[in-house]
């Protein structure tokens, strides 16, 4: 990580503003007044289509192996989402995954 | 006096949030933890916890700063995991939308997944509630799990400075962000999202400055929706 010092609180700032925003917009000064279902339909994939993205090269690519595929870490990330999908539970898919990770990684050594 | 009052409400919303502290606790360690590794210091991490209260998206950040990410990359992509608190804002308004304006403020700073969920859940499931009493039913729920999130973030900063960078902790991150998709998806249309999502990150992984995340997130919400759209031709 290569930030200012100032450049880390504009980050921090401008995420704790914005969320603010975010929250604060039909509360605030948006009111009482219906979303359209177009854009309902939208917000609602938000998050489910952006996280993913976001882990994909991080466990295909990982950057503590320099970028190698590890079978380790395949293997661990299956676990945390099968889990994840069978339990519905977040705490239960981290479990699974981390202990996948140090499980296979002590075996493997 | 009326059966229920502001006390009983906000007493029922403490209730109904203490499940929900072996939820939100593991998640403010880590960001502690994770955040600690990843070389901010202690009032950064701390900023972010009590500022944003919203573990995806500091996380998305953070994965983000450890890439060297352009500082606006970074702030838009951690945002746009953030706008589906725009839906929650808009569904509360219109039990609170009366509030003065200093509650309706702390309850925005304050409306968080979990929060969101329960005061969401209440409301409809009491619709005679008073405008008092579903205020005070939200502050109850906030007054675990915000104090909860922000103790548990600085536990985890302590910690991690005490943990050796050995324990494969990067791979933490990657596996709390599936923790947070496999639940979520709950539709073939969030599957779809998720599925476009992560075929986008591969195709698009040319794109420079990280571009490819924002693109691949959009692309996977138009898809999500017209998914949802057919389905609910089709039915």
């Amino acid at each position: 990580m290569s930030y200012s010092a100032l450049d880390l609180w504009l980050i921090i700032l401008a995420l704790g503003i914005g969320t603010f925003l975010i929250r604060f917009s039909f509360l605030g000064f948006l009111g009482n007044r219906e979303l359209s279902p177009w854009l309902l339909r939208h917000l609602r994939y938000t998050a489910v289509g952006i996280l993913p993205a976001m882990v994909t090269p991080l466990i295909l690519w990982p950057e503590a192996t320099g970028g190698q595929l590890d079978p380790v870490r395949i293997v661990a990330a299956a676990a945390a989402l099968g889990l994840g999908l069978w339990t519905r539970n977040a705490i239960w898919a981290i479990v699974a995954g981390m202990a996948t990770l140090w499980g296979l990684g002590w075996i493997v050594g | 006096m009326s059966a229920s009052s502001p006390r009983s409400a906000y007493l029922r919303g403490v209730r109904a949030a203490l499940p929900f502290i072996i939820v939100v606790a593991p998640f403010g360690l880590l960001f502690g933890v994770v955040g600690t590794e990843a070389g901010l210091n202690v009032a950064q991490v701390m900023g972010f916890t009590v500022l944003v209260i919203a573990g995806a998206s500091q996380f998305t950040a953070l994965q983000l700063m450890s890439d060297n990410a352009p500082t606006l990359i970074v702030v838009a992509s951690a945002l746009a995991v953030n706008l589906r608190m725009a839906m929650y804002s808009a569904s509360l308004a219109p039990h609170l939308g009366k509030a003065p304006l200093w509650q309706r403020a702390l309850i925005a700073y304050m409306n968080v997944d979990q929060t969101y969920a329960m005061a969401h859940a209440d409301y409809e499931a009491r619709p005679e509630q008073s405008l008092a009493e579903k205020v005070a039913f939200f502050f109850g729920t906030s007054s675990p799990i915000i104090p909860i999130w922000v103790i548990a973030t600085w536990v985890g900063i302590v910690v991690g400075e005490a943990i050796p960078p050995a324990l494969g902790l990067d791979f933490a991150v990657p596996i709390t962000f599936l923790a947070l998709i496999a639940p979520a998806l709950r539709t073939l249309a969030h599957v779809a999202a998720a599925l476009t999502s992560v075929v986008m990150a591969i195709v698009l992984g040319f794109l420079p400055w990280n571009l490819w995340l924002l693109a691949a997130g959009l692309a996977a919400m138009i898809v999500g929706a017209e998914v949802e759209r057919r389905m609910e031709v089709r039915r």
